[in-house]
């Protein structure tokens, strides 16, 4: 239904991602630095999620800093080497990191326009977050049956309260990933639905970034201390 | 398990007859309103103007309409806690401590995040698409969005008033004493929820305005070309967006706690008490800032206007803005002193302190030289500025003085640290809510405020407020510690008294100003104002009529210098002709949506089902808000056309009425 480009170039895009038309006759190609106007669309969606990802990024140094004060309280408890399964944690990193690589794959779709591809490499993503998330909840509740659930030291509760909040993420990004697949189906390659897009493969990209510090700081460095 | 959880009849409070006639009083006003509403047909036309409405200025009215709500209700509170403290000088007075204590943890908790939160958010969304000269925000529906969920939180405080309890734990709800262990009612409860809605909303308000304000301004205007109201918005966003989610994540591990049994701040199994104290200020001092940053930037398009000159130090004050915003985030821990980190850390924060106050002194100065070899006019805005740049002032040296950790050792938890942060915070950010709400209700609604009673209500609520905190300076001083419920030294009664006494006044100050409501909105023929500026304005704002078209302004303007209306006004009185001469072109604007209405309708639902753990309904809360993201998300035409012979109707009108006002003034020279 639609024949526009889109890249990541703005300025041709930009022309046809701005139904608003907020910016007016001016607007054409401006970059919002001021000398021509309010930016296209595209720009002002893509850089508000990017203001909205540093803000969760925020919220998650939050939880990680919550974490790192009372990574040794455990209350005479177990520790996170007594716990953590290195095995499985590499796993879920394979499997989060190939999911980035296919999400990417699945907006490489999208530009060429070619529907089929772009819901295949969706829906493997999808599947890889989904086996990432069986994981996770199959390694949490290995540790409730071993006593070791976060009401058993301040430690477990910052653990389950950082991954557990990276988790909670993943599960909205497959809702959003079911929405968006239906919704790229029914209504094709529309400005506003590859600005969701756009969006959604910034989100999931920012999880991976989270993850890796996860794995680093907790995992890593939990099982060898 | 019931079907209702906690709820029953008993969280009614029937055996105390304060609450439970308060709570009456308010069912049956809104009960009235609604009746009126109905009776007079006025639902279809708010759903569809106002409720539904994602026009930045509606949106931010009805902000300011919920503030200044909530402002009354925090006053109520202040007010019962003052004769309190009067009545209970060797005695019980009429408050029980239990009821007292949520008296005062609903003041603050009402007062920051309900009624002072929203008047600034309100203001900044109501001017500053209109300064920065374009048609709307960056994400419009989203806006709405933001209010309704601030609105959400608003409601389930207050329902908390008639259907179980407040938090009895101070405005924050610092742990052990918020856990279970200590707070096993519902009071926290409703606290961690109102609070986590409306703090979702102000985030995104966050994220909007700061894309608002970097990447969407009209043709020209430049980052240096910026109002001073947009760059302290921009400055005050930014914190928001850095420092909400510190309070989402803190109360998200105090929710933890309560709910499924977590270790976050418990006295047991390794909780960290002081690390709630550090998250929740690490948000909390930034908060300070969020709220007085607009406000400075409120006086600065203040005291410019009514001195008739540009303001003195453009650049200076950019910086100094920017310089707050960063090390707002670098003295926390001047909250706690007292904490014991020692005597490094805290000379290292009581620097820091000191040092934030080099910005607002630059500010302070760059105000008062703004006026220096002005033509001063006196109108009410003008009046609030200056009561705010003499008390501000000294707010600011008792705050410097707390700042040395020594004397904080003396003086924390006194009511002289309570007077200085009612010193700052009522001169910087209430009198600052005044002076804009002054200022721009001529934009909002095309007619000005009636200037005898908003002066008379200006001089009564200044003298007020002197008589309030003054007397809560010196009883600090003599040793009173903050949240007594009942007073037992003699030497503390007559301060107490002068006190309360100054309340009396401050209610007389509130009458005054409703007062003057009423009276401008009943004599608004004869204070219409037909130019767009009535106050001789050098920002792009007056350049368009009042109120304001939907799409705000006919043609982007193109902006060439600071003070782009000033230059516009110039030039015009130079060629004698105001108007461009350029053809109009159709113009889309976004479709009004109730998405923001419903998706708060079922937050509270949400909320009030988790408060009383009543879980089928939350779920049945969260269906129901992810089929509205679904619904909103699947609509096919977000946007109308208004024609250009439509906008150049609506132009023309202005246009005239802006000739002829040129016309009739002289420019200087």
């Amino acid at each position: 239904m639609t024949n526009h480009a889109f890249s990541s170039d703005i300025s041709p895009a930009s022309q046809t991602l701005d139904p608003h038309e907020l910016g007016g006759h001016a607007a054409r190609s401006a970059t919002g630095h001021g000398e021509g106007g309010p930016a296209s669309k595209f720009v002002t969606v893509a850089y508000g999620f990017w203001i909205f990802l540093l803000s969760d990024i925020i919220m998650f140094s939050a939880l990680f800093a919550a974490y790192a004060v009372l990574a040794k309280a455990t209350a005479g408890g177990p520790t996170g080497k007594d716990l953590f399964e290195p095995a499985r944690v590499a796993v879920q990193t394979g499997l989060l990191l190939t999911s980035s690589f296919t999400g990417g794959l699945a907006t490489l779709a999208a530009y060429r326009r070619s529907m089929a591809a772009t819901q295949l490499w969706l829906f493997v993503t999808g599947l890889l977050g989904a086996a990432f998330l069986f994981l996770e909840m199959q390694e949490f509740a290995v540790m409730i049956g071993l006593q070791a659930g976060p009401s058993r030291s301040a430690f477990l509760s910052a653990f389950f309260a950082l991954v557990g909040c990276h988790g909670a993420h993943v599960s909205l990004g497959l809702l959003w990933l079911g929405t968006m697949m239906a919704q790229l189906w029914v209504k094709g390659f529309r400005a506003d639905i590859l600005r969701r897009l756009h969006c959604f493969g910034l989100f999931w990209h920012a999880l991976d970034i989270i993850w890796v510090a996860i794995f680093t700081l907790v995992y890593l460095l939990g099982a060898s201390s | 398990m019931t079907m209702l959880g906690k709820l029953d009849w008993s969280a009614i409070p029937f055996n105390q007859p304060i609450p439970l006639g308060a709570a009456l009083g308010v069912f049956l006003a809104a009960a009235a309103m609604l009746g009126w509403m109905t009776v007079k047909g006025y639902w279809p036309y708010l759903w569809r103007e106002w409720i539904t409405s994602v026009d930045h200025k509606r949106i931010g009215v009805m902000y300011i309409v919920l503030a200044m709500l909530m402002l009354l209700r925090g006053f109520i509170d202040a007010i019962m806690m003052r004769t309190q403290q009067v009545l209970a000088i060797h005695g019980p007075g009429y408050l029980p401590p239990e009821h007292y204590d949520q008296i005062f943890s609903a003041h603050g908790t009402i007062m920051i995040f309900f009624a002072a939160m929203p008047f600034m958010i309100g203001l900044m969304n109501f001017v500053v698409p209109l300064q920065l000269g374009i048609r709307d925000v960056a994400f419009p529906t989203l806006n709405s969005v933001s209010f309704w969920l601030t609105a959400s939180g608003a409601l389930l405080v207050n329902i908390s008033l008639v259907i179980g309890e407040f938090a009895r734990t101070g405005w924050l709800p610092y742990a052990p004493l918020s856990e279970t262990t200590y707070s096993p009612g519902v009071g926290v409860d409703y606290y961690l929820w109102a609070i986590q809605i409306s703090g979702v909303g102000t985030l995104l308000t966050g994220v909007n305005l700061v894309t608002t304000i970097l990447k969407m301004r009209a043709p020209g205007m430049g980052y240096l070309r910026m109002p001073m109201f947009c760059w302290t918005s921009l400055a005050s966003n930014l914190l928001i967006v850095a420092a909400f989610p510190i309070l989402t994540a803190t109360l998200a591990m105090l929710t933890l706690d309560r709910y499924l049994g977590f270790h976050f701040f418990t006295n047991e199994a390794g909780g960290n008490q002081m690390m709630f104290v550090n998250l929740i200020w690490a948000w909390g001092h930034p908060e300070v800032y969020i709220l007085v940053l607009p406000a400075f930037g409120i006086y600065s398009e203040v005291f410019s206007t009514f001195s008739s000159k540009p303001l003195f130090g453009y650049r200076s004050m950019v910086a100094a803005t920017m310089f707050i915003c960063i090390v707002s985030f670098m003295v926390w821990l001047h909250h706690f002193f007292t904490m014991g980190a020692g005597a490094d850390v805290n000379a290292a924060f009581g620097i820091a302190t000191s040092v934030i106050a080099v910005g607002t002194g630059v500010k302070i100065y760059n105000w008062l030289f703004t006026m220096y070899g002005g033509r001063v006019r006196f109108d009410t805005p003008m009046l609030w500025a200056l009561a705010f740049v003499t008390t501000f002032t000294v707010g600011g040296m008792t705050g410097v003085l707390l700042a040395v950790p020594p004397a904080d050792f003396v003086l924390h938890n006194s009511l002289f640290l309570v007077a200085h942060f009612h010193n700052v915070i009522i001169s910087g950010v209430l009198f600052g809510a005044f002076a804009g709400f002054t200022y721009w209700f001529p934009k909002a609604f095309g007619f000005r405020l009636h200037e005898g009673w908003g002066k008379a209500a200006f001089w009564v609520t200044l003298a007020g407020y002197i008589l309030v905190f003054v007397p809560l300076y010196i009883v600090g001083l003599l040793g009173m510690t903050r949240r007594l419920q009942h007073i037992d030294m003699d030497l503390w009664a007559p301060w107490l008294r002068v006190a309360a006494f100054g309340v009396l006044v401050m209610i007389a100050g509130a009458a005054l100003q409703i007062t003057q409501l009423l009276v401008s909105i009943r004599r608004r023929d004869k204070l219409r104002d037909e130019t767009g500026d009535p106050w001789d304005g050098r920002s792009l704002e007056w350049s368009t009529s009042s109120p304001p078209p939907v799409f705000n302004y006919a043609r982007l303007p193109h902006v060439e210098g600071e003070e782009p209306y000033w230059r516009i006004k110039q030039r015009a009185s130079e060629e004698h002709s105001p108007d461009r001469g350029e053809a109009y072109e159709p113009i889309e604007m976004p479709r009004n949506s109730p998405t923001g209405f419903v998706t708060a309708f079922f937050s509270t639902l949400i909320g009030f089902a988790l408060i009383w753990h009543i879980w089928w309904l939350a779920v049945v809360g969260f269906i129901g808000a992810y089929a509205t993201f679904v619904i909103f998300a699947w609509r096919d035409h977000g946007d109308y056309e208004i024609p250009a012979n439509e906008v150049a109707r609506i132009d023309h009108d202005h246009m005239a009425a802006r000739s002829t006002l040129l016309r009739s003034r002289e420019r200087p020279a």
